[in-house]
């Protein structure tokens, strides 16, 4: 009888424990995507802006892997990514954009502004791809393999620490 | 100057809770001497500095002292009065101010007025309080200091946010804290009587006011809370078991179990570990609940002040607090636990099950909180939210409210199912009828179905206990209970209703069409313009009929802000007996053959304002209660003086007569 | 953009100052009404709301973000599922609450998919597919949530014991 008074403090020590622990853990809200190692979804997508083609699935099953960013001319941050996503295309990574939810005229003068890294992007109004492949925000970068497979979610902007790192996961994805 | 003086007010008060302190615990032990003399000026005294420091901080904020980092941070010149004053309890270190005033003012409160405990037990327990006050202290002082100024005077402040200018939202906090407070005090009675093994119906007595006016005003809180978030966010929900809520609900489990507990207690000399513990489980979930909203580990809208570093702050103190009333009661709950005796058929019977039922709903809801918090340590992460709430809690509020209905008609100590034969086969009656109409009338889902049957008999259950009594000379401790009890079922019919019989309609209308939605017709009438003091908004006018009846105005607006940059709906509602029709406008979408159309979102919600009705009628009930309580306190102080000054005379008569 | 960075820096106070990581990606999208319940927000804000300096999302609604099906009991289980995912840019609102865009699109999702004869629980496990168990508000029996389950089970044993010692018929000592 006498260890049931003692219940409530272990409940109590138990909380604590993981509170504490909690605490030191840097607070991170990323909704990481749960479909790394799956193929991606089947989508065909309209063209975003007037020089590049639009984007299906079956352009990433070519044998060659390629980076998948998620981004939009109203996100701030895809400014501040801007230059890493050249520098990633001039090391030879193939860059491919998706659009969320723009209109063409805010599409271009983003492009214009801030230059264009992608051969490809396709314009996602509804989020059909973002919600397919698990991206909950932009900007995102994937790594998808040369079957359309997804290997790597990086969210946030892209920033220099970060190149080095995309580059390898491609390499990586070669082989 | 006057910061300075909130501030030296705020250290004198600590320096007196230290003073509190070690004089209890030594008036504890002796009463009698010098020290133990000093507790009770010293809590008094407390109290009123600490009022006084807050009352410097409500001045700086009513003045707009822009020197000072609080009100630059969270106030605004152009803020209308009534909201700069509510600014000040509404961040993180005026809050905490707040807190620390209300429970120094409960303590002197305490040390001025209780005087039924035995010396020693009042030593402990005013000593525990200055205890638990003495982290506050510290945790404003050092951490969270409400009276720091800037090195240079703001230009202007940063708070003019809107969604805080709101006369609800004004009140809410200051409610909240008189709970979880006055749970403190409870927290401190329970201590104190551990720690001097006096457990008796007489701490019962002492304590229970105090828990009864914490559970009033928690009672209060919730309901405010729950109908500002109904109106003002735009899409008439009005719980959501997010964590911050739920941090509000758990103390008041616990107090509602601590409440009737100690009503046993004093009344039967029974359930006395589990007394002591509610008291300082209560208290616990205050605490955790504050450490949960402020320390940003949880992912919560209500997310304010959100740093780690306050956090590991307040759950030190925690671990301090609760860690050691938990180790006090394991070790000493044994030679408590012994108290009367009593069958399974009778009023202490139900009140266990109500009290187990109400541990158990705590538990779920505890468990459902902090879930997500425990995967998060393993980096899976989950959400927990009405869909496992709704169902679990539910089944133990269903045989919790079955008892509900048939225990307060029950004798103490023993009785038999026999004698109450009748109400019980009323009651039965009620909720098979009641059931059997719904079968056929409607279709809804098993949960809300349950919640309009048990409400019903609910609702008749409670006016039992009035049966065969004299109404006039009943107490009116007994009122309180049956308007509580009603005031539930009445709460519960809304809750019920809602989820079972509310439409909604989203319709893009242009200027003259029309939207339906259940009995209501409604015309949007036009779309303009509108601008307030620091707001422009687009404001439909819409013209709503029930039922073919004469319209009614409405006018719902979308408001845009511009410091800081903010868009907020402000909804509008038609109420009527049996429900509200709730309008939101929203943005434009597109144009038809008839003009631009807007989206209209629209809500029938059959009886929900009875949620809140209901919510009024609980917290009625427990002041009813309390006043009762109150009442029969002074008039057995009054009989007792009486009696005494009688013995004093007759002893006076006896000894002129001896000489004579 | 000034206006941005100082809400930024007033909003996020983080170690290494400036932008924190939180401002690194549109986490909020400013989600238009109060409708994301970014209130309160005079206690700062967890996260900083990315309000962007261009033009916002000036693209129209889903068409069945804000458009309900025809059929009102296929509404009614959209409906009863909407109210059970979780909006992914929001603190804690389902996608039924919420006026952000993404939520939109997803009840986009949600209502198309029922309106082709989809079932609820087949919608919910394609989204967690995607996103783990984080999107739904219903916990389902797994490896990782069985506690939630186990708990008040045992909470009723617990219940029916805990009863049964206190109330057995005991004669007065």
């Amino acid at each position: 009888m006498r260890w049931w008074w003692w219940i409530p403090l272990a409940l109590f020590a138990l909380f604590l424990g993981v509170a504490a622990y909690q605490l030191t853990q840097p607070k991170d809200e990323f909704i990481p995507s749960t479909m790394i190692g799956e193929p991606l979804p089947e989508f065909d997508l309209r063209p975003a802006a007037a020089d590049r083609p639009g984007l299906s699935d079956a352009y990433f099953r070519d044998g060659t892997p390629k980076l998948l960013n998620i981004w939009a001319s109203w996100c701030v941050p895809c400014i501040a990514e801007a230059p890493q996503l050249e520098r990633l295309r001039q090391s030879g990574a193939e860059i491919v954009g998706v659009a969320i939810r723009d209109r063409p005229q805010d599409v271009a003068g983003f492009l214009a502004r801030y230059g264009n890294p992608y051969s490809r992007i396709g314009a996602d109004d509804l989020s059909e791809v973002q919600l397919g492949i698990g991206s909950s925000g932009v900007p995102e970068t994937f790594v998808i393999d040369g079957q359309g497979r997804i290997i790597y979610q990086h969210i946030g902007d892209v920033r220099a620490e970060h190149v080095p790192l995309l580059l390898e996961k491609l390499r990586e994805a070669q082989d | 100057m006057i910061a300075e003086l909130g501030l030296a007010a705020l250290w004198l008060a600590a320096a007196l809770a230290a003073l509190q302190l070690v004089a209890g615990f030594l008036g504890a032990r002796n009463p009698d001497t010098e020290m133990a003399a000093l507790v009770r000026p010293a809590a008094v005294v407390q109290g009123l500095l600490c009022a006084f420091a807050f009352v410097m901080l409500l001045w700086l904020f009513a003045v707009t002292d822009l020197s000072v980092k609080l009100v630059a941070t969270n106030s605004h010149s152009a803020k209308p009065p009534i909201f700069k004053l509510s600014g000040a309890w509404g961040n993180h270190e005026g809050s905490m101010l707040l807190w620390i005033t209300v429970m120094a003012l409960a303590g002197g409160l305490i040390a001025a007025v209780e005087r039924r405990l035995p010396e020693k037990t009042m030593q402990a327990t005013l000593g525990a309080q200055a205890f638990v006050g003495l982290g506050f202290y510290a945790f404003l002082l050092f951490s969270s200091n409400p009276f720091e100024r800037l090195p240079q005077p703001a230009v202007e402040g940063l708070g003019l946010n809107p969604l805080l200018q709101d006369i609800g939202l004004a009140f809410h906090p200051p409610t909240l804290y008189f709970g979880y407070v006055g749970l403190s005090v409870a927290f401190s009675f329970a201590v104190g009587a551990l720690l001097t093994r006096q457990v008796t119906p007489e701490f019962a007595r002492a304590m229970r006011p105090w828990v009864l006016g914490a559970w009033v005003f928690l009672t209060l809180g919730i309901t405010a809370g729950s109908y500002w978030a109904y109106y003002e966010l735009g899409w008439g929900g009005w719980w959501f078991w997010d964590p911050v809520e739920n941090a509000s609900l758990m103390p008041w489990l616990a107090a509602t179990a601590l409440l009737h507990s100690a009503s046993v207690l004093a009344a039967r000399d029974a359930l006395r570990a589990w007394t002591i513990m509610l008291g300082v489980v209560a208290f616990s979930m205050s605490m955790v609940g504050t450490f949960l909203v402020r320390s940003g580990i949880l992912t919560s809208v209500h997310a304010f002040a959100v740093d780690p570093e306050r956090g590991s702050f307040i759950l030190v103190l925690l671990a301090i607090y609760i860690g050691g009333a938990l180790v006090l009661f394991a070790t000493r709950a044994s030679s408590i636990a012994e108290g009367e005796r009593f069958a399974a058929t009778s009023r202490e019977g139900a009140l266990v099950v109500n009290n187990v039922m109400l541990c158990a709903i705590l538990g779920v809801v505890l468990m459902g909180t902090l879930y997500p918090l425990l995967t998060e340590a393993f980096d899976v992460r989950v959400s927990v939210g009405p869909p496992y709430f709704n169902p679990v809690s539910a089944i133990f509020v269903v045989p919790m409210l079955l008892v509900m209905m048939v225990g307060p008609l029950l004798r103490w100590r023993r009785d038999r199912l026999e004698r109450v034969k009748a109400p019980v086969a009323l009651v039965a009656a009620i909720l098979l009828g009641t059931l059997a109409v719904l079968l056929i009338v409607s279709t809804t889902g098993l949960l809300p179905l349950l919640g309009l049957v048990l409400a019903a008999a609910l609702a008749v259950a409670s006016f039992l206990p009035l049966r065969g009594r004299n109404l006039r000379r009943l107490p009116l401790a007994v009122w309180g209970m049956v308007i509580a009890h009603f005031g539930l079922a009445v709460a519960l019919f809304g809750m019920a209703s809602e989820s079972a019989f509310s439409q909604e309609k989203l319709a893009a209308v242009a200027a003259g069409d029309t939207a339906e939605v259940g009995p209501w017709s409604v015309v949007l009438d036009g779309v303009h313009p509108v601008a307030g003091p620091n707001w422009t908004a687009l404001e439909g006018q819409l013209l709503a009929s029930y039922d073919g009846g004469d319209p009614i105005e409405l006018d719902p607006q979308a408001r845009s802000f511009w410091a800081p940059v903010q868009q907020t709906t402000e909804s509008a509602l038609a109420t009527r007996w049996n429900g509200q029709l709730y309008a939101v406008i929203g943005n434009e979408a597109g144009a038809g053959e008839n003009g631009a159309r807007w989206q209209l979102r629209l809500w029938w919600k059959p009886f929900v304002t009875f949620i809140w009705y209901g919510g009024l009628l609980v917290a009625l009930g427990g002041v009813l209660a309390l006043l009762g309580r109150l009442f029969d306190d002074l008039k057995r102080r009054r009989v007792k003086a009486r009696l005494a000054e009688r013995r004093a005379d007759e002893a006076e008569l006896a000894a002129a007569g001896g000489r004579g | 953009m000034t206006l941005l960075r100082h809400l930024v820096d007033v909003l996020s106070p983080r170690e290494g100052g400036g932008l924190g990581p939180m401002a690194t990606r549109c986490w909020a999208e400013a989600p238009a009404f109060a409708g994301a319940r970014a209130y309160l927000a005079a206690f700062l804000l967890a996260f900083a709301l990315c309000l962007p300096a261009a033009a916002q999302q000036s693209l129209p609604p889903a068409p069945y973000a804000y458009r309900q099906l025809e059929d009102p009991r296929q509404e009614a289980a959209a409906q009863a599922l909407m109210e059970t995912l979780r909006c992914l840019k929001c603190q804690s609102q389902s996608i039924a609450d919420s006026d952000a865009p993404m939520a939109g699109d997803m009840r986009h999702q949600v209502r198309t998919r029922i309106a082709a004869g989809e079932e609820p629980e087949a919608i919910r496990a394609w989204l967690v597919q995607r996103y783990g168990d984080y999107v739904s508000y219903a916990p389902a029996v797994s490896e990782t949530t069985w506690p939630l389950f186990a708990v008040p089970a045992l909470l009723v044993l617990a219940v029916l014991l805990a009863l049964w010692r206190r109330l057995r018929l005991r004669r007065r000592a």
